[in-house]
């Protein structure tokens, strides 16, 4: 992990609240892998006193992109930085995904993203179409505005499916829904990643336990650090049959599905 | 050329900032951002005898130019530390202070029992002020008479200099500070955090699971400057002052009001190399006013 006090942003994009920014940052970019995550810090000042976590959504050569939604005072601050300016990142940090050993044999890898946890899934699925493995992503938000980055899917030439709540774009229903289909008519899925709201999350492990799929699963929480010194950011992990709270940012924040303790 | 050695009596420090307990995790997490050893010494996070869950999330709370947790003081035990995490520790050139933490005074004794016997620890700190490791937690730091047992307990079973870590949420901070320094203590740590809540106007549930929890970071400063001063006013023994100290100028103003040395906390989660940023102020500081120790300006509050 790298602390750059002044990453440059190259591009900014914005649909409504979702905004997606490229920064240059060679020693940040390098070490970046999909399911890892940056703290960014949104103030000069101490309003908001501490860096917010923001996702990996890809990277290029020496720069990479964080895709964010405006959701409090720290996103708002970061919502309106622009081009040229510079942020002060520490990362990439955490676990990411961990690909398979071998994909030859296996079924279609499936990438779950709901709403803003698309932003590691698109990365994902970047990375694993580097290295031939196929897959399928399922993008859903609470209507076609909360979709922002299906274009780059489509750019991108990445076999996907999009489900809206209300209907407004691709399938009306959850993205769980999709994933439900999907297991049911191809039934030679390889494995299954996810990131999103926390009852889709738990509803993505309970349809990969019962078609007997592994499963991995981007956990959000409030973070202080984000690199494993105040343990604020735990959720509860069963391991070996025993329960503990782990920290999300230094042992997560992507978890194998079997291993999470729901609320 | 400021010298920045800090002498506490007990303990001698390359300068006299030290990275506070709870904020810093075993220091091994600081490791990719700062070299250790530039520190003046940093204190470990709490240790009980047993491993310890913690508390449910959410743990934590931004207030405004603040922080509130409620970690609960989850952690490794003293033996898992001793055998995983100090080993790393013990060929730090820097003063490596271990918290100490117990449920009741005998757990105390029973930490320190057992750490006498590792090599390369500088001193204990005495976490007997954490606000919420229970809804009504064990807290000696709040009476006098307590704080002053259990110090007397611990200074018997010690063969290392004791610091006594104070909470702020008492009436008479001097009584206190007064009744460690009686029992054996070698030097006064404070402040910890002070007892805090916040409301989910929407829920109207408090915002952390333990309900309250301990209030730190920028917004508390001035509070933790009072405290400080009046403590260190009344003992003989050495303050190390701490409370929402993020630069070099708030650090100064602790050595100032009368702590001979300083922890930085909250703000090494914000920014991890703040230790190192704090002491090449105080550097700079030195060279502007031509000190030629820096720990000529302890105490030197003009009133």
């Amino acid at each position: 992990m790298m602390v750059d006090p002044a990453a440059r942003i190259i591009n900014k994009e914005t649909w409504g609240p979702y905004f997606l920014l490229v920064l240059e940052s060679r020693s940040i970019a390098r070490r970046a892998w999909p399911g890892q995550f940056v703290m960014v810090k949104a103030s000069e000042t101490t309003a908001p006193l501490l860096r917010r976590p923001l996702s990996l959504a890809g990277r290029n050569g020496d720069r990479f992109q964080l895709f964010f939604q405006v959701a409090g005072q720290g996103t708002a601050l970061l919502a309106q930085k622009e081009p040229e300016d510079r942020l002060d990142v520490i990362g990439p940090l955490g676990r990411g995904f961990r690909l398979p050993q071998n994909n030859q044999t296996a079924g279609v890898n499936i990438l779950v993203g709901g709403g803003r946890g698309i932003a590691p899934l698109l990365f994902l699925a970047g990375e694993m179409r580097a290295v031939h493995f196929p897959v399928k992503v399922l993008y859903g938000g609470r209507t076609a505005a909360d979709l922002p980055l299906r274009d780059r899917l489509r750019a991108g030439d990445i076999p996907h499916a999009c489900s809206t709540d209300d209907g407004s774009f691709g399938q009306k229903g959850l993205v769980t829904g999709l994933l439900a289909q999907e297991l049911k008519t191809k039934g030679a899925a390889g494995g299954i990643y996810a990131c999103g709201p926390e009852p889709m999350l738990k509803t993505v492990a309970e349809l990969a336990a019962s078609a007997r799929l592994p499963a991995q699963l981007s956990l959000e929480s409030h973070m202080g650090c984000g690199f494993g010194a105040c343990w604020g950011c735990v959720k509860k992990i069963r391991r070996d049959g025993e329960e503990s709270w782990v920290k999300v940012c230094e042992e997560g924040p992507v978890f194998p599905a079997e291993e999470v303790v729901w609320p | 050329m400021t010298d920045l050695t800090t002498d506490l009596g007990f303990l001698k420090l390359k300068n006299p900032v030290l990275a506070a307990s709870g904020t810093f995790g075993y220091g091994l997490e600081f490791e990719p951002f700062l070299d250790l050893n530039k520190l003046g010494g940093f204190v470990v996070k709490g240790l009980y005898f047993d491993p310890r869950p913690g508390n449910p999330p959410p743990r934590l709370v931004e207030t405004a130019s603040g922080l509130i947790n409620a970690i609960g003081l989850q952690g490794v035990g003293v033996k898992a530390f001793a055998e995983n995490i100090f080993p790393r520790l013990q060929s730090l050139d820097t003063a490596v202070i271990v918290n100490v933490c117990g449920s009741d005074d005998e757990e105390f004794v029973a930490v320190v029992d057992f750490l006498n016997g590792q090599v390369g620890i500088a001193a204990y700190e005495l976490n007997i002020s954490c606000p919420n490791v229970k809804k009504h937690g064990f807290c000696p730091a709040l009476s006098p008479k307590h704080t002053h047992d259990l110090v007397r307990k611990v200074k018997r079973a010690s063969r290392r200099p004791v610091i006594t870590k104070l909470s702020p949420n008492v009436t008479d901070i001097a009584e206190i500070a007064l009744a460690a320094e009686e029992a054996g203590s070698d030097g006064l740590s404070l402040v910890n955090t002070f007892l805090a809540l916040a409301v989910d106007v929407e829920t109207r549930r408090p915002k952390l699971a333990n309900i309250y929890g301990g209030l730190s970071g920028p917004a508390i400063k001035p509070l933790a400057l009072r405290l400080v001063h009046q403590a260190a006013s009344r003992v003989k023994i050495p303050v190390i002052g701490l409370g929402g100290i993020a630069t070099g100028a708030d650090a100064l103003e602790f050595l100032i009001a009368g702590a001979r040395a300083v922890q930085v906390g909250t703000a090494n989660l914000v920014d991890p190399q703040a230790a190192l940023r704090i002491i090449a102020e105080l550097e700079d500081y030195g060279r502007r006013h031509q000190l030629a120790r820096l720990t000529d300006i302890c105490g030197t509050l003009k009133t």
